[in-house]
Parts: C-alpha cells; sequence; structure tokens
C-alpha cells in the first residue's frame, strides 16, 4: 500500500515547503499574478469573514485510505486526532454561538474513538445539519463500521461521500485499488436506509473531484451522468453531485510537481479565475479547527499550517466577535476555490 | 527564435486573431461558441466530434483544448480513441474511395 508524505519523508510533508512551492516558478518569475495581485487587479477587497454557520472540525488524520490526491496526507500511519477535550470544547461552541452546521471531516472521522459519542451529543445541541464527510469504504471495513450505516439514519447525519467517477477504473486509480466496488455497496447499503431517496429527509450527496490534473466540469452535466450511470448500473440514487476543484496541497501538489504538471495547472486556475466566485468561497461562512484545537479559515489553510489572522488562535479562548474582524489567510492554491463557476466543500457556488 | 512552428502557449492567445480584425473576431467567436452549445446533439457529443475532427485536420491546438474538455466532461478514454479511429477511418476511407478513380483510368487506357 502506498505510504503518506510524512511516512515517506517527502519535504512536502512540511507546510513551509509547501507555502514556498505556492509562490515559487511562475508566481516568483511574475508569469502569473499573486492570487493578492488578481484580488488587487479586479478590485476586489481583501476576503473577510461574514456570519459564522459552519464549524468544520478535522477529526484526525487517520485514513482507511491513502487517496493520491489527498490534501490532509491521510493514512493509515497518521495517528493525529482531536482530544476529548476539544471535541467538549466544539460541543460548548454550538452550545453557545448560533453555528448551525457541524462538518465532520479528517482522515476517516468515522476512525476515531470517540466519533459516535461526539455525533450523539452534537445532535443532543440542535445542530441543524450534522454533515459527516465518509469516504465510504470505511463503512465496509469491518463489523463495528459496518454498524455506522444505520447509526447516521438514527441520528440523521447528512452524509457527502466521495466518489471520484461512475466507473471502477478511474476510481479505483485516485483512490485504490477495490476502492470502486466498497463504494458502490456501502451506496447501497445507504439507499436501503432511505438516504438519497426522493421524499426522504436523509440526505446523501456525492463529492466529485478529477482524477488528474485538469479541472472538474459543468458540475450539473456531472451529476446528470453520475446519476444516470449509477441509477442504470447499480440502481443507485443521491440528492447533489459536488464537483470540486484539486487544490494544490499535499499529495496533490506532489503529484503536480512529479508529473511535470504544476505549471501548466496553476495557468489553468489562474486563466478560470472568476471574480464572481470571490463572494462566496467557503471561508467567508465556516471555521476549521484541527485536531489540537487551532483555528483556521478553511481546511485547506489548515493543511497549509496558515492559522487564522487574529488574536484568537485557539478554540480555548474563541471570542466569535474578535473572530469577525480578521482578514482571510490567503495564498495562490486559493484560485482552486475561484476556478470557473468556483469550488467550495459544497461545490460550485456560482 | 523558438525551434518550432507550433507553440503550446499560443492556444490560449486565440482569442488574439481579434485584434487586428474585430469585428470577423468576434462574429467567428459568437458562430463557434454557439455551435458548440447544448442543441440537438449534446455538448458532450459535439466535444467529441470535435476531438475526432482535431486529429483528422491535425490540430494539435484542438487535440489539445478537446481531450482536456473530455477529461472535465468525464468523457471515458475509450470513447475518445473510438472517436478518432472514427475520424481515422473516414478519412482512410476517403483515401482509398479514390482507388476506384485509379482503377477506372487504368482500365480506360489499358488494352
Ligand atoms: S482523500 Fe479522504 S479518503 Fe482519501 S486518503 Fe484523504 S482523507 Fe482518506
Ligand atoms: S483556500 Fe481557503 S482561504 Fe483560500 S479561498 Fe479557499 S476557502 Fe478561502
Amino acid at each position: 500500500m502506498k505510504q503518506s508524505l510524512r511516512a515517506r519523508s517527502n519535504p512536502l510533508a512540511k507546510t513551509d515547503t509547501q507555502q514556498a512551492q505556492l509562490s515559487a516558478g511562475p508566481f516568483a518569475d511574475g508569469s502569473l499574478p499573486t492570487f493578492e495581485a488578481q484580488l488587487q487587479q479586479h478590485r476586489l477587497p481583501a476576503i473577510r469573514p461574514k456570519t459564522l454557520e459552519i464549524l468544520q472540525l478535522n477529526m484526525g488524520y487517520m485514513c482507511n485510505q491513502v487517496c493520491a490526491h489527498c490534501h490532509v496526507d491521510a493514512g493509515p500511519d497518521r495517528k493525529e486526532k482531536m482530544s476529548r477535550q476539544i471535541l467538549q470544547k466544539c460541543l460548548d461552541l454550538l452550545s453557545s454561538t448560533d453555528i448551525h452546521t457541524l462538518d465532520l471531516t479528517g482522515g476517516a472521522p468515522e476512525m476515531h474513538p470517540d466519533f459516535r459519542w461526539f455525533v450523539a451529543e452534537a445532535r443532543k445541541r440542535g445542530v441543524r445539519d450534522l454533515i459527516v464527510r465518509s469516504n465510504l469504504t470505511i463503512l465496509r471495513a469491518n463489523k463495528s463500521y459496518k454498524e455506522l450505516p444505520a447509526f447516521f439514519a438514527e441520528q440523521g447525519v447528512h452524509v457527502v461521500s466521495s466518489l471520484p467517477f461512475y466507473k471502477r477504473e478511474k476510481t479505483d486509480r485516485q483512490r485504490g485499488e477495490g476502492v470502486f466496488g466498497q463504494s458502490i455497496e456501502a451506496l447501497q447499503v445507504l439507499n436501503e436506509l432511505g438516504y438519497g431517496k426522493e421524499g426522504s429527509d436523509l440526505k446523501l450527496d456525492l463529492v466529485y473531484n478529477p482524477s488528474g490534473a485538469f479541472l472538474p466540469g459543468d458540475q450539473t452535466a456531472l451529476e446528470h451522468d453520475f446519476k444516470k450511470a449509477l441509477q442504470e448500473d447499480f440502481g443507485i440514487v443521491f440528492n447533489q453531485l459536488f464537483a470540486l476543484t484539486n487544490l494544490p496541497i499535499s499529495r496533490f501538489l506532489d503529484y503536480l510537481i512529479a508529473s511535470e504538471n504544476f505549471e501548466d495547472y496553476m495557468h489553468a486556475l489562474v486563466e478560470a479565475f472568476n471574480p464572481a466566485a470571490v463572494a462566496q468561497v467557503m471561508c467567508t461562512n465556516t471555521l476549521s479547527v484541527s485536531h489540537e484545537g487551532y483555528l483556521y479559515d478553511c481546511d485547506f489553510n489548515q493543511m497549509l499550517g496558515m492559522p487564522v489572522a487574529s488574536a484568537i488562535q485557539h478554540i480555548d479562548n474563541f471570542d466569535i466577535d474578535l473572530l469577525a474582524q480578521r482578514k482571510i489567510e490567503i495564498s495562490q492554491h486559493c484560485y482552486g476555490c475561484t476556478a470557473g463557476n468556483g469550488s467550495s466543500c459544497q461545490g460550485a457556488m456560482t | 527564435m523558438k525551434k518550432s512552428y507550433y507553440q503550446p502557449e499560443d492556444l490560449s492567445k486565440f482569442k488574439n486573431i481579434s485584434d487586428w480584425s474585430p469585428e470577423l473576431g468576434a462574429k467567428f467567436f459568437e458562430y463557434y461558441n454557439t455551435v458548440f452549445e447544448e442543441g440537438a446533439l449534446s455538448a458532450r457529443e459535439k466535444s467529441l466530434i470535435a476531438l475526432a475532427v482535431a486529429h483528422v485536420v491535425h490540430c494539435p491546438y484542438c487535440i489539445d483544448a478537446y481531450t482536456k474538455d473530455g477529461l472535465q466532461r468525464g468523457i471515458a478514454k475509450e470513447e475518445m480513441m473510438e472517436a478518432v479511429h472514427v475520424g481515422a477511418a473516414i478519412q482512410s476511407g476517403a483515401t482509398l474511395v479514390h482507388g476506384v478513380q485509379m482503377m477506372g483510368i487504368h482500365d480506360k487506357l489499358s488494352m
């Protein structure tokens, strides 16, 4: 099995190496404008947060998969996980603020030993939308994980699952041998419980991201193709498809450099810059919490080691008003959020 | 001087053809964009036709553009290759059908 960049001692496992790479090449020699310069050229102000609606928790970097494009550098060898104390702080925040959406990610959040306890506690605090980002294969991994779909249904969890393609080959190439078959089984189990069905409250969304150095096409057209193929071939239904652009971070960045696609990919992202997408990037209504309790504008900034530009940097001294005054930390990876129709954790935005 | 007649970066400068003839340039791009919209044929089908024609007319820019377009649309490599074969079959057929002309001339001139 492949390993994380960290386990391979790849220089890109270090956040400062990644940050340097994002400002090198075409951005250093001026052939492409930095993201900041691009905003200025379009007379757009610095990005600032609006009302905080979504709390995204990175529960840890452990994952049963080692996807080639992973921006978290997750894998079975990554042991970092959120402590119970931090989890409790997050629950307290749900009670004390108007945050209505909880977005659990990782790694595979389901692998966190306190996962079920935490989901049930968050539910008790009246979260409106409780999202679990599931890689699907974890739901087929062993007996205990196989019980999770029923637990999700019971707790009214909103499942957002990654499925890079509706055919086996591309999925397995990006995510590993056998991933497609297991993902299909997991989707069928979720459907049997009512997930993704018309009239059901149990929401099942899919995330598509390109398996290579190209941008995703039109989200509506892709959703149509996914729905048709999954229905015809496997009888699977789902609610929405989110087409996400791969951001040049961590393992995807490593792939871009190793395949000599970095410059062309950055050119493609810059060419696709859509000024209208800037106002709606996800950092405007989301805050990301790391397993250690540090605060970031988004999960991408977390992986690049770019904490919030605020006196408040940790959940221990959370202050919603002070945090609201900050400017969002940006770099060239932000072009991935503003390319074409824009790409957030909720897919195309404009 | 650069060593090739074709420069990959010229593809992104395609729109510059309007600089020296804005009116014709605008008309061309409007026509081009309309052709590729969803119509009686889907945009997906049109993309595959464009890829096949790109090969037949040996246009490296169009091959680059419509391979990427196909990837973005989720068109599988098998579909792309079949489209290229359609182009190749028509092109070779067009060559071979002239063989009938050759046969006719041959027979007319031969005793
Ligand atoms: S992309 Fe998701 S499923 Fe794949 S290794 Fe990363 S966290 Fe795990
Ligand atoms: S990468 Fe993060 S900070 Fe940059 S625009 Fe996207 S969400 Fe905002």
